[in-house]
């Protein structure tokens, strides 16, 4: 079975119980989007989904086997979550230059270049990361999904301090993902528009 | 054997083991501790060179032995947690750390109160009291590790890891300490050198070694169901625990 | 796998050299404790030369408590752990990679300012050798050790007093080699024992550390 598989996730926080005995699939081309208040347990999802935590219960496969015995999810997957991954003393070229180096993905310093230049960052490549704003270091951040290619992509709150523009130019990143065959779990504030295409919502409730 | 101990894994099993051992372990913890301690105190003979001064050992020694089984027993949880992944596990691992603690400081208390008599000061950096101060300074650590952490069950993890590494050190300060003080001191006359000890003073003490350990084990189960309630507050077995209590 | 990992290295060491005050400070702060005691305690050569030995490395484990904390500071701050953790490669190797790039440039400068201090405490030159030798093979524990406390106090807003207790206890076998090492050495006796048992340590924290490491990383970040 191709995708992803979460079945019967439980997730204590804080021994409070964010959610019980959750399940869901996210199968090639579908965009699904989580929504649920504050507090609800949307980035523990998440990085439970990545492998980042576990869950208390239940187990998440990709291609019918479990993540944690999986040799192929890290190759798979691009994880942003709320932090944008980069140092802030080094430049926008060296942050995804040792990135892409971590994630054993071959690309010459000319196409990061060019990849900054496509996002909006002209100029801004060689300074330290600190001198640019929040927005900015969001665009870099993201920056990754043209670097790696990897058919699952994970996203907590990626249009956090974008402006319009950038909230759109994402947005159809993410529908051009979606109809090459690639899985995008995201969740944000504001409903996704209809730039983003077609998407399936997860709905969390906050419990106490 | 794992199967006969997985079912208390899950913390309403745990709760309930703990509520079943409580009555035994408090009786026999007050009847060995009577026992050890007035046949200790008034019938044992005396000591031909220390006179009535070494009646504490009978609570310094079997405070001394059981404060370091009791980290021990505190790792061995830890590591239990860590495998199998219980969280009950580490409940009872911070259940016992603050009871180590104590047994830990009432061995350096009395070891200190026995030293005035023996070698006229209230501390000496002798071998054994350094490495229960030591000791000591571990438990404080885990405790402290533990303290900080909001999410408790994380907490939990983390000062696990703290006493596996802490274990691992136990034997190794022992033995540095033991050896930096036969080099700075010279030979200072070891409390427990003595190489036998009659059995008419041995009894007591196995007695109250026995009364120690199950006193220990008997405020564990107590703080353990404590440590569950709190930290399974939400918990529907727990409210209706609570429910059955008001009626 | 290797090249990845030389490729981490190379990122700390860069990072490290675009903050050098963090690195230097530390250091300023060894000095200055060491010259306290000279003054608090007695500037008489005798008593600098019997009490030397146990000065610099209570300092040099005090030191080393304030900058173990940048080790993983800044990658758990930023996100670059969760990066890490997720790359596929195994984070006990990057840790053990993280750690060494962390000796390299906290104590490796330690190493050469070590000759200043022994001039200070007035050591013998055998006396220093084997301070020497005792710093080479024992500061990497602090490393490797303090790393798992570190690893552990990372997502906690007040760690760095924690830190401290935490590691000062389990230090002090390492203190009490250290020093009688060098001690022996101001006696003309052989001083291999204890820095044989000082190796032995750090091979064992050496073998266990990287996945303790590594464990306590991914538990501060459930």
């Amino acid at each position: 079975m191709s995708g992803l598989r979460a079945s019967g996730l439980t997730c204590i926080k804080r021994d409070r119980v964010l959610f019980e005995a959750l399940s869901f699939s996210l199968k090639p081309g579908e965009l699904l989007y989580l929504r649920g208040p504050n507090g609800a347990g949307k980035t523990s999802l998440l990085r439970i989904v990545t492998g980042l935590s576990s869950a208390d219960e239940g187990e998440i496969y990709y291609q019918g086997t479990p993540i944690r015995t999986s040799n192929t999810y890290a190759k798979s997957l691009i994880y942003l979550g709320h932090k944008t991954a980069l140092n802030s003393a080094l430049s926008a070229i060296e942050n995804l230059h040792y990135w892409a180096a971590q994630h054993q993905v071959a690309v010459a310093t000319s196409d990061i270049y060019h990849v900054l230049e496509i996002n909006g960052l002209v100029g801004l490549e060689d300074i330290p990361v600190r001198f640019l704003s929040a927005g900015q270091q969001r665009r870099v951040a993201l920056s990754r999904l043209w670097l790696k290619k990897a058919p699952v992509w994970i996203l907590d709150e990626p249009f956090t301090a974008l402006d319009i523009d950038g909230v759109a130019w994402l947005e159809r990143k993410f529908s051009a993902h979606v109809k090459e065959g690639g899985m995008l779990m995201t969740t944000s504030h504001q409903p996704l528009s209809a730039l983003a295409g077609d998407h399936t919502t997860l709905d969390l409730e906050y419990r106490f | 054997m794992w199967k006969w101990l997985h079912p208390y894994a899950k913390t309403e099993n745990a709760y309930q083991l703990c509520l079943t051992l409580q009555p035994w372990l408090w009786v026999g913890a007050l009847a060995c501790l009577l026992i050890g301690s007035v046949w200790g105190l008034a019938f044992a003979p005396q000591d031909y060179q220390q006179g009535d001064s070494f009646r504490i050992i009978y609570i310094h020694v079997p405070s001394a032995i059981l404060s370091m089984s009791t980290y021990v027993a505190m790792a061995v949880a830890a590591l239990v947690g860590m495998v199998w992944q219980w969280r009950t596990a580490y409940m009872a691992m911070i259940a016992m750390a603050p009871v180590g603690a104590v047994m830990t400081f009432i061995a350096l208390f009395t070891g200190a109160a026995w030293g005035k008599p023996m070698w006229g000061a209230w501390w000496v950096w002798d071998a054994r009291l350094t490495s229960e101060l030591i000791l000591l300074f571990l438990y404080i650590g885990v405790i402290a590790l533990y303290g900080t952490f909001e999410d408790k069950q994380q907490g939990g993890k983390a000062a696990g890891i703290m006493a596996l590494v802490g274990v691992i050190n136990v034997p190794i300060i022992h033995y540095s300490v033991e050896w930096w003080n036969t080099l700075h001191q010279g030979a200072t006359i070891s409390k427990f050198d003595n190489p036998s000890i009659a059995p008419e003073m041995l009894w007591p003490l196995l007695v109250n070694l026995l009364g120690f350990a199950l006193f220990i084990a008997a405020v564990t189960t107590v703080r353990l169901r404590n440590e569950i309630i709190v930290r399974e507050m939400h918990r529907p077995w727990v409210v209706k625990l609570a429910q059955k209590g008001e009626k | 796998m290797s090249a990845l990992l030389i490729g981490i290295a190379q990122r700390d060491l860069r990072i490290a050299f675009q903050q050098k005050s963090e690195l230097v400070q530390p250091l300023m702060f060894l000095l200055m404790v060491v010259t306290l005691f000279p003054l608090g305690v007695s500037p008489s050569p005798d008593t600098l030369q019997r009490i030397g030995p146990g000065v610099i490395w209570i300092a040099a484990i005090l030191s080393s408590l304030l900058g173990l904390e940048r080790l993983f500071r800044d990658d758990f701050n930023d996100g670059s752990l969760e990066q890490y953790t997720l790359s596929g490669v195994p984070l006990s190797a990057i840790a053990a990679v993280k750690v060494l790039v962390h000796w390299l440039v906290s104590f490796v400068p330690l190493l050469i300012l070590s000759p200043l201090l022994a001039l200070f405490l007035n050591l013998t030159l055998p006396m220093y050798i084997a301070l020497l030798l005792t710093l080479l093979v024992g500061t990497p524990l602090l490393s490797l050790i303090g790393a798992i406390a570190v690893a552990l106090t990372i997502g906690l807003q007040r760690g760095g007093v924690l830190l401290a207790l935490l590691l000062i206890p389990v230090f002090i076998p390492l203190l009490i080699f250290a020093t009688s090492a060098v001690d022996s050495a101001a006696l003309q006796l052989p001083y291999y024992p204890q820095l044989a048992i000082i190796g032995a340590m750090l091979l064992l924290a050496l073998a266990l550390a990287p996945f303790a490491i590594a464990y306590s990383l991914k538990v501060s970040q459930n």
